[in-house]
């Protein structure tokens, strides 16, 4: 019982929680300068993320690519590399999951497992590219994978409008069914909601994301370069090959997200003119989660209620859906900022202790 | 009236974190114009003590009064305006602006809306002249000494009309010449009607430079005495809790087979200048050789090259008769090298990492903690416990991260850790530098233990007296060569100076 109150009360836990409650509470503020009722606005938001099983469903579908792209960032913190690019390595999961879901004829238990693998093997190559330029090339990851996201983003669009469209559509033509993600009966139980089967990977995902980087010889290599790469040259290990392995991992993530939301919810691929945003997100939610694998998890589901949410403070309570932008936007800023959370803490705690 | 010069007295302070008191209760009085040492261990309190004079922690108990006057002291600013400079151990200053703009930081003068820099210029000079402290105004940090730097330091105290001074370490990152200066400018600062508050481990200076000497251990005041009226044997062991000996004790070597061979070695720095030209010897079983030079001679580099950091452009090294240049450090160190590294922050450990884990740095891979690619986390911490038990570490348990560590106990894992590894050649550099006299003695007391085992020793040292003390042969190296080996038995501290310095002496050449 100790040890879970101990848990509750570490600082790591405690500043996204009261983070995720000083943005809400500001957010009702602003609210009622816009004389909206903010107890409405947020009963509706919960109403519409959890009010019936089609709502639950597509909250999910809303959760599971944040949780692919905040894996990936939080996996490449943790190694010490700043990877702006999970966007880019989302596009190109994509990308490659729709080349096999059109291009190939497989029974459903080969061409399904292929889409995904592809959709992760695109998105971890696209990953080395910046790792292979940190370490061979000294350019910062920072710069290659801003760069590559536009690459990826007009290359996807490239691709699909010269050998994938559908004649007269912005879209590719449809993936064969049997290389979706989703099913019949599973969407039938959820009120035909689009939630599919990628959340299964995204959670298995975050479970290889624990496993691999605390409990494996190579994770320990892996976080050694990330936290002191002299050390870890001097102790023996390659510091190069571990950039590059660590960026191909948090690609691997980032890209069977964008595989799991092509076969899973769309079953086709548009033509973008602006980036989809997960990959952007993926940062938000890692960084709320702390770079860990369950924070990470529980990130995601926050981002993903609030903005599956926020739909419903629209029609509940006629606040504009934007509203919700401004309370992430302050969550993300007191996490950042956890400088004035840590003073609040505080000021509880000497509350509490005046009151004895 | 004993009152009427006392410019700073805490009275009572009491500071605790998670865990530790690092200060309790305590007493210290500095007196107008006197340079007062704060000795103690790492991790004693001492900067702690500092830190809240200076207003960057709030004391849990306790009061401070400066000039006879009750203070609060909220934060720097407000320790400024009391006349309180701290000159901190790392440099706060910006690489790429000049010694003025550095000094004059935050406090610039101007002229409408433009910064009067003839005025600042004049200033700052006259300062400088006052006190002796010379630099150069116009040049970038980046581009001077780390003599000059700690000198802009202390003028951008002296700018801001400081009278009570906290040198915090001083002298850890300066070379001997620079520690001289040092000790002079602080004479002439008290000369001036300056007070100094001194914080340090080393016995010399206080012996040297200081006028009294409060002696903290374990965050209480033990002792405050006029240091005319004590000797360092005294302090060490006030400092310490127990008799310290200054000393080695040891047999004479009996040194057997060639451990390590180098023949002939040249290599480049990093900025493609030749730093090693031409280098040879050689160590044997049971036996320190010792490395005398002056620091920038090619040591670090020659440590980077024997450790697999470096490439040699030309000439062999061998253990044991093979050759194992140019092998990547992890084939050396499992052909039995251990390396205690010239800076344990950036090369030996993993600060971030817990100890159970940094104890395994070299050898997290082999069989007894990988199986098939997981790590045996149970043998692991096994292994921690048994080094942090034998190597006597300081620490709540084996998963505490490194960076809490103090230095000593940071450098005794490091220690720990290769040489349970069990090396046939063990290559100490640096070993002592910024421990205090309990931590040193411990690590000599583990290197001469080696030689006794029969392993081989390469000590590359600063410290003359560890040279002196440990070495069973000292090979002086200067401008990337070995230049002389003598008997430290039998050499002079003058004449190894001059030999570090490119002079020639006579007597000298041992087999």
């Amino acid at each position: 019982m100790n040890k879970w109150i101990h848990i509750f009360t570490k600082e790591s836990v405690l500043i996204p929680v009261i983070s995720t409650l000083l943005g809400l509470l500001i957010g009702a503020f602003i609210m009622l300068l816009g004389a909206y009722n903010p107890i409405q606005a947020y009963l509706s938001l919960i109403e519409k993320a959890f009010g019936d099983f089609y709502s639950i469903g597509e909250t999910i579908r809303q959760i599971t690519p944040l949780i692919f792209t905040g894996l990936s960032v939080a996996f490449a913190f943790r190694t010490g590399l700043f990877n702006i690019g999970a966007e880019g390595q989302f596009i190109m999961g994509s990308l490659a999951a729709t080349i096999v879901g059109i291009q190939l004829d497989l029974p459903w238990y080969l061409h399904m497992p292929l889409a995904v693998v592809a959709g992760g093997m695109a998105g971890g190559l696209w990953g080395v590219i910046a790792g292979y330029l940190k370490a061979k090339r000294g350019v910062h990851e920072v710069i290659t994978t801003i760069m590559l996201n536009w690459i990826s983003l007009y290359l996807s669009n490239y691709f699909v409008k010269a050998y994938l469209s559908e004649p007269g559509q912005q879209r590719s033509e449809f993936l064969k069914e049997s290389s979706w993600l989703s099913l019949q009966g599973l969407s039938q139980l959820f009120d035909n909601a689009r939630i599919h089967f990628g959340i299964l990977i995204a959670i298995l995902c975050a479970v290889i994301f624990y496993i691999v980087l605390w409990k494996t010889k190579q994770g320990y290599e892996l976080r050694a370069v990330g936290f002191n790469p002299h050390a870890a040259e001097y102790a023996g290990m390659n510091v190069g090959v571990n950039v590059m392995k660590a960026m191909f991992v948090s690609g691997v993530f980032a890209g069977l997200g964008g595989a799991a939301e092509i076969l899973g919810v769309f079953h086709y691929l548009t033509i973008n003119a602006a980036f989809p945003g997960y990959g952007f997100q993926g940062i938000a939610v890692a960084l709320i989660g702390g770079n860990t694998a369950l924070g990470t998890v529980l990130g995601a589901v926050l981002f993903g209620v609030l903005t599956f949410g926020a739909t419903g403070m629209k029609f509940g309570a006629g606040v504009p859906v934007e509203i919700i932008s401004i309370v992430i936007a302050l969550v993300i800023f007191f996490v950042a900022a956890k400088g004035i959370v840590k003073y609040v803490i505080q000021l509880f705690k000497k509350e509490k202790k005046n009151m004895l | 009236m004993e009152k009427d010069n006392t410019v700073v007295e805490m009275k009572g302070i009491t500071k605790r974190f998670p865990g530790i008191v690092a200060n309790d209760s305590v007493d210290l009085i500095v007196k107008k114009g006197e340079i007062h040492a704060l000795l103690g261990e790492n991790g004693a309190g001492k900067s702690t003590l500092m830190n809240i004079l200076f207003g960057l922690y709030q004391p849990d108990e306790g009061e401070i009064w400066i000039k006879g006057k009750k203070e609060v002291i909220t934060d720097p600013n407000y320790a400024n305006r009391l006349g309180i400079g701290m000159v901190h151990q790392h440099f706060m200053l910006i690489d790429n602006f000049t010694v003025v703009e550095n000094i004059i930081l935050g406090a610039e003068p101007q002229k409408t809306l433009k910064i009067d820099y003839d005025r600042s210029v004049k200033k700052v000079l006259d300062l400088s002249k006052r006190y002796g402290l010379h630099v150069d105004p116009h040049v970038k940090i980046e581009d001077v000494s780390v003599g000059m730097q700690q000198r802009v330091e202390i003028l951008k105290t002296l700018y801001r009309g400081a009278d009570i001074l906290i040198f915090d370490e001083p002298t850890a990152v300066l070379t001997p010449q620079e520690i001289e200066e040092l000790m002079v400018i602080m004479k002439n600062l008290v000369q001036e009607g300056k007070t100094i508050i001194l914080i340090t481990h080393k016995l010399k200076e206080i012996m040297e430079a200081c006028d009294t000497v409060t002696i903290i251990r374990r965050g209480k005041v033990i002792d405050r005495l006029a240091v005319n009226e004590t000797n360092p044997e005294e302090l060490a062991e006030k400092m310490v809790g127990r008799n310290v000996s200054f000393s080695v004790q040891k047999d004479k070597a009996k040194p057997l087979d060639t451990i390590l061979s180098v023949q002939n070695i040249h290599a480049s720095d990093n900025r493609g200048v030749k730093a090693l030209n031409g280098l040879s010897f050689e160590v044997k079983a049971g036996e320190i050789l010792g490395i005398a030079g002056v620091d920038g001679n090619g040591q670090s580099e020659l440590i980077e090259v024997l450790s697999g950091l470096r490439k040699i452009e030309s000439g062999k090294i061998s253990l044991h008769n093979k050759p194992v240049h140019n092998l990547n450090p992890r084939l050396i160190s499992e052909s039995g090298v251990g390396h205690i590294p010239e800076d344990r922050q950036k090369r030996g450990l993993i600060l971030d990492f817990t100890l159970r884990e940094n104890l395994v740095l070299k050898s997290y891979y082999q069989p007894e903690f990988n199986h098939h690619g997981f790590l045996q986390y149970k043998e692991i911490n096994q292994h921690a416990i048994a080094l942090i038990k034998e190597y006597d570490v300081r620490t709540p348990d084996e998963f505490t991260i490194a960076r809490a560590l103090s230095g000593g106990n940071q450098q005794k894992a490091v220690i720990a850790r290769e040489i349970s590894n069990n090396p046939d050649l063990l290559i100490a550099a640096q070993p002592t530098r910024g421990l205090d006299v309990g931590a040193i003695e411990f690590i000599h007391q583990r290197l001469i233990e080696q030689r006794d085992k029969g392993k081989a020793v390469l000590l590359i040292s600063l410290e003359l007296d560890e040279l002196m003390n440990l070495s069973d042969r000292i090979a002086v190296i200067y401008e990337g060569k070995i230049v002389g080996m003598v008997d430290p038995e039998v050499i002079t501290d003058r004449e190894l100076g001059l030999m570090m310095s490119g002079g020639k002496v006579e007597r000298e050449e041992v087999e």
